[in-house]
């Protein structure tokens, strides 16, 4: 029978100008309209509406379409736990009868009407005093009065018009983390100051080749420059000392150990000198090191300040829980849930904890979980695991297991996500302890040669030598190459964690790839007709039906004829949608049926099972058709892996999903590359595992999306978070990359790789340095002049070697 | 030469103060956020304003 359909061409795109909603910009049909302006939902009309009477309509005319789509109505209840007072006492930062502060992270904000609208909240809503956003950090500053406006119902204001805010408890520590980052630009600030003076005062010195005619004066710039050093020994270069004795308590000399050194024989040379009167110091020198150190490590410690790096499953689930007891609806934090208490969930509401369903119909999308696409239906009695998110009405169910024992929260007590992984494992680290122990050869060969011969040039040599030949060039031309690569890879939006990731990176040789949302689009899909030519108004009506459906194919086949055909929406009555099987109405007094081949044909045997991408139609009882609709695959991916292939990395391909796309996924990676299909959170840590265990010198990328692949991202070297949209919550991991950016991914690991070759080359040339100032050094005829003309000559040089050696590497890449 | 000795201490002194400046300015919070001012100055009139002028505002 399937022969004497026809085949539809696909219809070109194109053939009408589309709708689109004035408030989000999202493709629509011309149903929702109010003064000549249409919307595709009620939602983003409500929003223009509540804009509109507050005069705040210039939201729309400082950017393009700004607003954020509506994403359903949030049930009433669904802020309701911001009214406990625990909750409440921990998000308010200050709060007294009269005002009330209170931060907030808005993932939503992303251009200048955002910035305008939430600003001007307080034209809204009379209890709020002023509101302050942080773009970057993407934060809002809200002060208003408790008497006026209860926190909760600023949260759902700010949900209504589009930015419900992110909340979450672990995640409070910004206030904290912002006071560490100043005190490093204060040690910076004053470091500079002391060593821009001491230059100052060094001049007289430099021109005259050490000798001030007048004793008096010299004597006084001395003491001056010495007074100046002080702040710059003991508080600037306190975390080189402190991060250096931490080293060797621990009976390991670590990178600060060189420096801490080079910067106390500096320094107390010249107090020596200075007390003794026997020569000027090297404080313009110590100074300038502390200084261009603190510089280069503030340059690599650049981090995004909106993105955050170390997500646990417990910002992904709510706070809030409702609690039934006695027959009452009572909030509670979802710490405290214990086994037997008995829950309400609400439609959209993530299931918290693994439970058992006693009242109600689940229709359950863990997509989340998974990464399995289709919602499952869930009745009476059956298990729900945790982090399922509730698609149909509101259930009551029983807690079986408390959270942090839940199926994917007991992936959170793997000991993988304790370690820390990347630490001091950096080639550098090796380089710096040659160079030391050759360092401390060579001025113990100058010790031997002058006590043989001058036996006062000793202590000369031997403190000149620590001077001159500090490992600071080694480490300045790391820290600036690695941060000049970070901002390069974030101009490409490819957001690592720190630099230590550029490392790991470089040493990749195994990738493994999570299909759906990382290779795949997760929204959208390619969607092919198959079977008897439709009239313009059998489109109508499936698209009618379609619209009323929550379904994933649903809305994919809505989206595919809305931008194909010009639809006009029908009335549908008696809408059903009956879960796991399809949807039906009656339109235009005809039946139209969408689902599954056994829904669709009830004597098709239904022991063959119909592939998931497919749905079925039949209008009044007759077979129509069937729309087909296969994952779309990322542009450039297939280019990708093949030149991945070509350079023989190992690639492998997890997948919580089914197998329909088995041969398509063959066709792009061959017969070589295995591909592995419904695997748990659980397998996938496991595989990766296993990938390391079986082969020690495999060093794996993990490219994911969902919680399913976090228990990958941390097992692997190098865990990806793959996101949609930069603001979405992405799992923990080293690195975030924006979707789109996905076939890039060969040419970040062969940046990262170049990384490498400019640092050796940058080594090589502060070695050549070293070797001169050594040469003056050893021979116990270093004077302050030559050391303070080699110390900033050979860090900046290098420092502009670095940068444009990596700006250079990275143009040529393609990046 | 004493001339030069109070001059070097005045110099001292006002680089000083631009040291004390700038770091009342890092602690207020001046650098925190160098991209939002720069948005926010762009905004025209006050919304309050805007909010009774005839040709935007709409009877409720």
């Amino acid at each position: 029978m399937e022969d004497s359909w026809v085949q539809e061409a696909k219809p070109p795109l194109g053939k009408k100008t589309t709708t689109t909603c004035y408030h989000c910009g999202e493709t629509c049909d011309a149903t929702i309209h109010t003064d000549n302006k249409y919307f595709c939902c009620d939602g983003c009309k409500f929003v223009f509406q509540l804009l509109q009477d507050n005069g705040l309509c210039a939201y729309y005319e400082l950017s393009e379409k700004p607003g954020i789509k509506i994403k359903g109505k949030f049930s009433s209840q669904r802020f309701a736990y911001l009214e406990n007072e625990e909750i409440k006492g921990k998000l308010l930062r200050f709060a007294d009868h009269s005002q009330c502060h209170v931060n907030f992270y808005l993932p939503q904000i992303h251009c200048a009407s955002c910035i305008w609208l939430l600003e001007n909240l307080h034209t809204i809503d009379q209890g709020i005093f002023f509101s302050k956003t942080n773009f970057q950090r993407k934060e809002i500053f809200i002060a208003f009065d408790p008497a006026k406006i209860s926190l909760r119902k600023v949260v759902e204001l700010l949900a209504f018009i589009g930015y419900e805010p992110y909340i979450s408890l672990n995640e409070g520590g910004t206030k904290h983390h912002k006071k560490v980052n100043h005190k490093r630009i204060f040690k910076i600030g004053v470091a500079g100051f002391c060593l821009s003076n001491i230059m100052m005062l060094s001049f007289p010195e430099y021109f005259s080749s050490g000798n001030i005619g007048q004793a008096d004066l010299q004597k006084v710039f001395s003491y001056l420059k010495l007074a100046l050093s002080i702040p710059v020994f003991f508080y600037s270069a306190s975390e080189f000392f402190t991060s250096a004795w931490k080293g060797i308590r621990q009976k390991w000399l670590n990178i600060d150990a060189p420096i801490a050194l080079a910067i106390l024989v500096t320094f107390s040379r010249s107090v020596y000198e200075i007390l003794s009167g026997t020569g000027a110091g090297y404080l313009d020198s110590m100074t300038g090191i502390v200084f261009f150190m603190l510089v280069g490590r503030w340059f690599q410690d650049k981090t995004y300040d909106s993105f955050s790096f170390d997500r646990d499953y417990k910002s992904y689930f709510p706070l809030g829980v409702t609690l039934l007891k006695n027959g009452k609806e009572e909030t509670s934090t979802i710490s405290a849930l214990k086994k037997g208490d008995q829950i309400l969930v609400r439609q959209n509401e993530m299931i918290p904890a693994d439970a058992v369903i006693l009242d109600g119909e689940g229709y359950i999308d863990y997509s989340f979980v998974s990464g399995e696409n289709n919602p499952l239906l869930k009745r009476r009695t059956e298990l729900v695991y945790a982090g399922g998110k509730q698609l149909g009405e509101t259930i009551t169910m029983e807690i079986v297991n408390p959270v942090d024992q839940s199926y994917i929260t007991q992936l959170w007590n793997n000991d993988v996500f304790t370690r820390q992984k990347n630490k001091d494992k950096s080639f550098i680290h090796p380089w710096s302890r040659y160079f030391t122990l050759t360092l401390f050869i060579i001025a113990g060969c100058a010790a031997l040669y002058w006590s043989l011969y001058d036996p006062s040039k000793i202590w000369l040599s031997v403190t000149a030598s620590l001077i001159v030949a500090c490992p600071c060039s080694l480490l300045l031309s790391a820290t600036f190459t690695f941060g000049n690569m970070l901002r390069h890879f974030g101009k490409n939006k490819f957001y690592l964690k720190n630099s230590s990731v550029i490392e790991a990176l470089s040493r990749i040789n195994t990738i493994v790839f999570d299909k759906t949302g990382t290779l795949t689009h997760s929204s959208q899909a390619n969607v092919f007709y198959e079977g008897e030519k439709l009239p313009d108004e059998e489109i109508n009506m499936i698209y009618s039906l379609v619209k009323e459906s929550v379904h994933p194919l649903s809305r994919i086949i809505k989206q595919y004829l809305m931008l194909t055909y010009s639809v006009q929406p029908l009335q549908a009555i008696n809408f059903k949608e009956i879960a796991g099987k399809g949807i039906m109405g009656s339109i235009n007094s005809r039946q139209v049926k969408l689902g599954s081949r056994q829904f669709i044909d009830r004597h098709h045997a239904s022991s063959s099972l119909s592939r998931s991408g497919e749905v079925y139609l039949s209008i009044s009882g007759f077979k129509k058709g069937v729309f087909r609709i296969s994952n779309q695959y990322r542009d450039g991916v297939p280019e990708m892996i093949t030149y991945l292939l070509a350079k023989k990395y190992n690639l492998q391909v997890l997948s919580g999903d089914n197998d329909a796309e088995k041969s398509k996924l063959e066709s792009f990676f061959g017969k070589r590359a295995s591909i592995h299909f419904h695997q748990s959170p659980q397998e996938k840590l496991n595989f990766i595992k296993e990938l390391k265990t079986k082969n020690s010198k495999a060093k794996v990328l993990m490219l994911g999306d969902g919680l399913n692949d976090a228990g990958a991202l941390k097992q692997s070297d190098v865990g990806v978070a793959v996101s949609e949209n930069t603001s979405q919550f992405t799992p923990a991991c080293d690195a975030i990359l924006d979707s789109n950016e996905v076939s890039k991914l060969h040419r970040f690991i062969e940046y990262a790789r170049s990384g490498r070759t400019v640092i050796t080359w940058s080594f090589i040339l502060s070695i050549l340095y070293n070797i001169v100032g050594l040469s003056f050094a050893v021979q116990g005829s270093l004077s302050p002049l030559i050391a303070a003309i080699l110390m900033p000559v050979s860090s900046i040089s290098i420092v502009t070697f670095v940068t444009l050696a990596t700006s250079f590497s990275a143009k040529r890449k393609g990046l | 030469m004493s001339v030069l000795i109070l001059l070097i201490a005045f110099s001292i002194l006002i680089a000083g103060g631009f040291l004390v400046a700038f770091i009342w300015s890092v602690r207020k919070g001046q650098y925190d956020d160098d991209y939002t001012p720069s948005v926010r100055m762009l905004f025209d009139d006050k919304p309050v304003a805007e909010k009774t002028s005839p040709s935007i505002s709409k009877p409720k």
